[in-house]
């Protein structure tokens, strides 16, 4: 396929993931916010939130105060944005639409009609009661495209090359939600307060709709280490960060080409890892590390994966 | 001379009898309230929107994206009067390719007397690169969208020859299924002729014109890219043929060939059908400035490596100073009568024409002969008395730029309008295909002028388009 084909089909499958995976990390902080306990932890919540994904300065160019409604806001629906759900929701569409002819006609219809709707009715300001319908209306049209993408697209490069763009951006975004967890149950514990560990991390659970399998397949309390062997190396969790780079690695096999075999050597030695490690031998010195290490490993193999085959200069 | 009171209307006859070709489409919407039929045109414009069927507006905020409007009344066409205009068609563009690759090649025309050298040579869309190269079939507009429009009583006349890059199939295509869709009982009671299979014939077209010995050939779409004013249609037919939609940047040409980047590396191609002007397409050969074209392509395409789909320089027969003599090419050339005409045109290089035109402005329609999408055109009955002075002084100074027609009453037929269902004019746009064979689906797209009176149906002006209906005997 043309290499600026599949270009397009990757990062409209990281786009339309990417507004997903925020939509869950938004999801998941709102809820805490909920929290009878909440309090001051909220707004350190939502500043982490910020930081782990990459948008500090991008939110104080936009805002001078640290404020969890602006925050939502700038998150959400702020189109100047360009990580924004609205604007991750419109650079999905516009990247369907510039390879209409490639995907099936169902999903451009899927991915214009999504964007059209939120550029219609998403509110320009957030309010409690709409915040979480606007998150609810993301989760269930990226259920819908999801199934659309299944049942109508022809298993060639194109499909190959979406999926890539999937997996690499679910793995990079689940470890993010991870990381500002992990950032907010390290600064209680230095304040001193009792972590509740109960509460978080299965908010958590639910943010990546894995609460009620958690439940199934483990007979354990939810605790920081339970849940996080379960959501990184879990074999049959849908959002499992090995399940992520399992995918990717699959597909990538898929549209192999000479020029790429030192990229699909990384990318099963990152899925071999996750595949037959344990926490303790991953992550000796700690999840933390160890995550911030994943996300420098799915950045190198995108950076790999556009040089390879989607026409990208070195 | 006195106009007629008026226009030809394609549903009624002049006292007020519905056509019979018409009889069970009317019945039907004489039983149609106004509101359920408001209620289908909403639900059109919404489906449209949702398809992404849009065009793209220039000049407007980034990335505005348009409807054009569609009107849920047909356009139908009796068998009778369609075996007659195809037939027209068919006679028409085989004469205008013989007439192409005449013009780069012996000029017999020229020769004979009937077009005067200069029409030819000095014309902008003449293209001396093509001079002398054979071209597969010897077919040069493999795609024609000849524009026809009825006046008089009914009569048929051919308006323009667009031979470059016609656009509009995907708007015949899609308002077909945008019917079926919101009135499929009216498809059981009317035999209408099906137009689905046109990108299939497209297809098998664009194949038939390959390089010699080239058994499986790759057919290609290239286009300017999604901010192009058609992207909709190109991305449309790509993906009906199943063929990939290119940009420039995606081909370059080694060792003679031209290639497109995929990823498993370079692959050849050996078709490309072209939705970009000659102008852009090599920046080696033509506007060196083009960031839209291949460089190298021509050099591929004279040596008969690849085929360009409408070949280059095919709009030297479809300039508007050109036009005038297609009745003379069909006789010169197939040594037959026209069975379309044309609409009588004065040349203003011509003397004696230029005298008329200047004394009767005020009925006349001037046109600029290389002017397109209804800009650079005077319509003198509507026209103010500044712009036709205006417009005698362009005229007097470069009369050679201009011809003039007779204002037709173009035929109307009912649309529904704010007002409820009244009549505006229309014209139609048949999509002529020539490769091995001469292909038309029946029918093609109406255009329809949506403003009352109104007689410029282009959608940049306010146009809306109808499904068109060719009935089955």
């Amino acid at each position: 396929m043309l290499s600026r084909t599949a270009d397009h089909v990757y990062w409209l499958g990281r786009y339309a993931e990417r507004a997903e995976n925020l939509a869950r990390t938004i999801d998941v902080q709102y809820r805490l916010s909920l929290l009878p306990q909440a309090g001051s932890a909220e707004q350190h919540g939502w500043e982490k939130v910020l930081a782990t994904l990459g948008l500090e300065a991008a939110y104080a160019a936009r805002h001078d105060v640290l404020e969890p409604h602006r925050i939502i806001d700038f998150l959400a629906f702020d189109s100047s944005n360009a990580s924004s759900i609205l604007s991750c929701l419109r650079t999905a569409r516009e990247n369907a639409r510039a390879v209409r002819g490639a995907i099936s006609s169902e999903m451009w219809e899927t991915f214009n009609a999504t964007w059209l709707e939120a550029r219609a009715q998403a509110p320009s300001r957030f309010t409690a009661v709409n915040i979480a319908e606007f998150l609810d209306w993301v989760k269930y049209r990226a259920h819908l495209a999801r199934g659309v993408v299944l049942g109508s697209m022809l298993r060639d490069e194109s499909y190959q090359f979406m999926q890539i763009g999937t997996f690499l951006e679910r793995a990079d975004g689940v470890a993010r939600l991870l990381l500002v967890r992990l950032a907010s149950d390290a600064e209680a514990a230095t304040e001193g307060g009792a972590p509740h560990d109960y509460y978080p991390w299965s908010m958590l659970l639910r943010g990546l709709s894995a609460f009620e399998n958690f439940r199934r397949v483990s007979r354990d309390s939810v605790s920081p280490s339970r849940v996080l062997e379960f959501v990184i190396l879990h074999q049959a969790v849908p959002r499992s960060i090995y399940r992520s780079t399992n995918l990717v690695y699959e597909n990538l096999r898929a549209v192999a080409s000479g020029q790429s075999a030192e990229t699909l050597r990384r990318a099963g030695l990152l899925h071999a890892e996750l595949r037959f490690g344990t926490l303790a031998t991953l992550a000796p010195q700690g999840s933390v590390r160890f995550l911030h290490e994943l996300l420098a490993r799915t950045a190198d193999l995108s950076d790999r994966i556009g040089r390879d085959f989607l026409g990208h200069v070195a | 001379m006195d106009r007629p009171a008026a226009p030809f209307d394609e549903m009624y006859t002049a006292d007020g009898h519905v056509r019979p070709h018409y009889g069970a489409y009317s019945e039907w919407l004489m039983r149609q309230p106004d509101d359920a039929l408001r209620q289908k045109r909403a639900e059109a414009d919404s489906l449209f929107h949702r398809v992404g069927i849009t065009f793209a507006v220039y000049g407007e905020q980034e990335g505005s994206e348009r409807l054009i409007p569609f009107d849920i009344i047909p356009r139908v066409l009796s068998a009778e009067e369609w075996r007659k205009l195809a037939a027209g068609l068919r006679q028409r563009v085989r004469a205008l390719n013989a007439f192409v690759g005449d013009i780069y090649h012996g000029q017999d025309i020229v020769k004979a007397g009937l077009l005067a050298p200069e029409q030819v040579f000095c014309n902008s869309q003449y293209r001396p690169e093509m001079q002398g190269m054979e071209v597969p079939g010897g077919i040069y507009a493999h795609i024609a969208g000849v524009d026809v429009v009825r006046a008089g009583q009914g009569e048929f006349y051919v308006l323009e020859d667009n031979l470059r890059v016609p656009s509009g199939v995907s708007y015949m295509l899609e308002d077909r299924k945008m019917m079926m869709r919101l009135f499929p009982e009216l498809f059981a009671q009317n035999r209408v002729a099906p137009v689905e299979h046109y990108p299939d014939r497209l297809l098998e077209n664009l194949a038939s014109v390959a390089p010699a010995g080239v058994a499986d050939p790759v057919v290609v779409v290239l286009t300017p890219g999604a901010h192009n004013s058609a992207y909709f249609e190109h991305a449309f037919l790509a993906q009906q043929m199943g063929v990939e939609l290119v940009e420039g940047q995606d081909l370059f040409v080694r060792d003679g060939f031209v290639y497109m980047r995929t990823t498993r590396g370079p692959q050849r191609v050996d078709v490309i059908y072209r939705r970009i002007d000659d102008d852009f397409l090599d920046p080696l050969v033509f506007r060196p400035d083009s960031v839209l074209g291949v460089p190298g392509l021509m050099s591929a395409y004279r040596a008969g490596r690849v085929t360009v789909a409408n070949a280059i320089g095919t709009g030297i027969a479809d300039d508007k100073s050109i036009y005038p003599y297609v009745p003379d090419m069909i006789r010169f050339y197939l040594g037959e009568e026209p069975l379309l005409a044309n609409v009588p045109t004065r040349i203003l290089r011509r003397k004696d024409d230029l005298a008329y035109t200047l004394a009767h402005l005020e009925e006349l329609v001037v046109k600029e002969v290389h002017g397109a999408g209804g800009y650079g055109m005077l319509i003198g009955p509507t026209a103010s008395e500044a712009e036709r002075e205006d417009f005698r002084l362009r005229i007097l100074a470069a009369p050679e730029k201009y011809i003039a027609q007779p204002t037709l009453a173009l035929s109307t037929c009912p649309t529904f309008v704010e007002q409820g269902v009244a009549p505006r004019h229309i014209d139609l746009r048949p999509f002529v295909l020539s490769g091995r064979d001469v292909t038309i689906v029946p029918g093609g797209l109406t255009r329809v002028a949506l403003r009352a009176g109104s007689l410029v149906v282009n959608s940049s002006q306010g146009g809306g388009t109808k499904d068109t209906w060719v009935l089955e005997d």
